[in-house]
């Protein structure tokens, strides 16, 4: 489905925890996450702890975005 | 005896050369050209062969293929094999396409052989078993004894063996087997891992099919101005599941409006995906689709705005066919609404 978004001309950027299935798949611009289950946000910890993971993986996202880049790139978080 | 019918173009049919390539279908009565090569191996009997132009398949594609389908209307047959095809290229799309709407229609199965070279093999491979094909003619023994191996097994109702023993092309199916060995997964993956520790050569059991890469989208020029869409396949939908998405091998997506003051909530949202313990994404389904931080970051102004919907389907099971067409189905929505960017969660 990335792949697909992206032949459509818009940058995408996948977030998920499998990298290299990420990777060996074709996705060009990935963040890491932090599980399956709960990609942004795992339960045992508060919920503030939570929030902010989810708000800074995202925020990398988003910039992940808006970075040129020349091959696969995994964005550091 | 069972039958069988072959389908052969114009040249093996011995009407023609490239002059004869938009000869119209015709059905003959018993074996001709490569029928009599297979006559001597394969366990049933050549009751017909059809012979079609490549150029008349190639241009009339839909008047050829009625025509072929008609003309099989009245005939009794078990099994349907088409070339061998070699390297030529329509003649290899052909043997791929009738064979795919004869099976379609009669639902019997079809066998040809295709070489590697030729497109018709990529197009097709999913759909039949398609042997890997020498890539000249005179590979034609080879080629129909391979073909004939495995309808002979289809015909005689033994298990027809994987991709790498019979020779056809890997086409993507799953099958659960006994392995003569017994022995456990368990024993395998040490064994792998042993050699690969002592950087011996291993053979992967789930070798990765060599996939094509798409070039890398432009960055978006300025984020503070920038539609941003949502997109998970991580299965977050409504309580109530609307679009009654599949838990696992999905063939249905659906969005859902996020917009104005719209929150995701436990007991109003869930995950339905099959493949992990949704508890965590039940109770709070920002954990997969992070709508709550995004309009906080589009508060503050990090990006320009976010799409009104949220796009969901389920990753696991599902064919890599179904998922380029969902994604064809979701890319207009995004482009009417002028979307500049995305981001796809996966579970």
């Amino acid at each position: 489905m990335v792949k697909e978004v992206e032949k459509a001309g818009f940058p995408i950027v996948q977030m998920c925890n499998l990298i290299p299935v990420a990777k060996t798949v074709g996705a060009n611009r990935i963040v890491p996450t932090i599980s399956i289950p709960y990609p942004l946000g795992d339960p045992a910890t508060t919920k503030e702890e939570q929030w902010k993971l989810r708000y800074h993986r995202t925020k990398v996202a988003l910039e992940a975005l808006a970075t040129d880049i020349k091959e696969q790139t995994v964005f550091r978080v | 005896m069972k039958k069988a019918i072959l389908y052969i173009n114009q040249f093996f049919g011995q009407i023609g050369g490239e002059d004869k390539a938009d000869f119209a279908p015709e059905i003959r009565e018993g074996k001709i050209g490569p029928a009599l090569e297979f006559a001597k191996i394969l366990d049933a009997e050549i009751t017909h062969t059809i012979i079609c132009g490549d150029n008349f398949m190639g241009s009339n594609t839909d008047e050829a293929v009625s025509t072929i389908l008609d003309m099989l209307a009245d005939k009794e047959f078990d099994i349907f094999l088409a070339g061998p095809a070699f390297q030529a290229g329509r003649y290899g799309v052909a043997c791929g396409t009738i064979c795919k709407a004869v099976k379609e229609k009669y639902n019997v199965p079809v066998i040809t052989s295709i070489n590697e070279e030729n497109p018709g093999a990529d197009m097709f491979k999913k759909d039949m078993y398609i042997l890997k094909g020498g890539n000249i003619a005179s590979k034609m023994r080879a080629d129909v004894k391979a073909m004939a191996g495995v309808a002979n097994k289809i015909l005689n109702g033994e298990e027809v063996g994987s991709a790498d023993e019979e020779g056809y092309f890997a086409r993507g199916v799953r099958r659960q087997v006994w392995r003569k060995d017994g022995k456990p997964a368990s024993e395998r993956m040490i064994e792998m891992l042993v050699k690969k520790l002592n950087g011996e050569p291993f053979e992967t059991e789930l070798p990765m099919p060599k996939l094509d890469r798409v070039p890398i989208a432009p960055a978006v020029k300025d984020l503070t101005k920038a539609r941003i869409a949502l997109l998970n396949t991580g299965g977050i939908v409504p309580v109530d599941n609307p679009d009654r998405i599949q838990s696992a091998s999905a063939t249905r997506w659906g969005r859902y409006d996020v917009s104005g003051d719209a929150v995701l909530k436990g007991g109003e949202y869930k995950t339905i995906h099959a493949g992990f313990d949704p508890a965590a994404a039940d109770a709070d389904p920002n954990v997969i689709t992070p709508v709550d931080a995004l309009k906080e970051l589009e508060k503050e102004g990090v990006f320009g705005s976010l799409h009104p919907y949220f796009y969901t389907t389920v990753g696991t099971g599902t064919t890599q066919a179904e998922a380029q067409r969902m994604a064809q189905e979701i890319i207009p929505h995004l482009q009417e609404d002028n979307v500049d960017a995305v981001i796809m969660v996966s579970t």
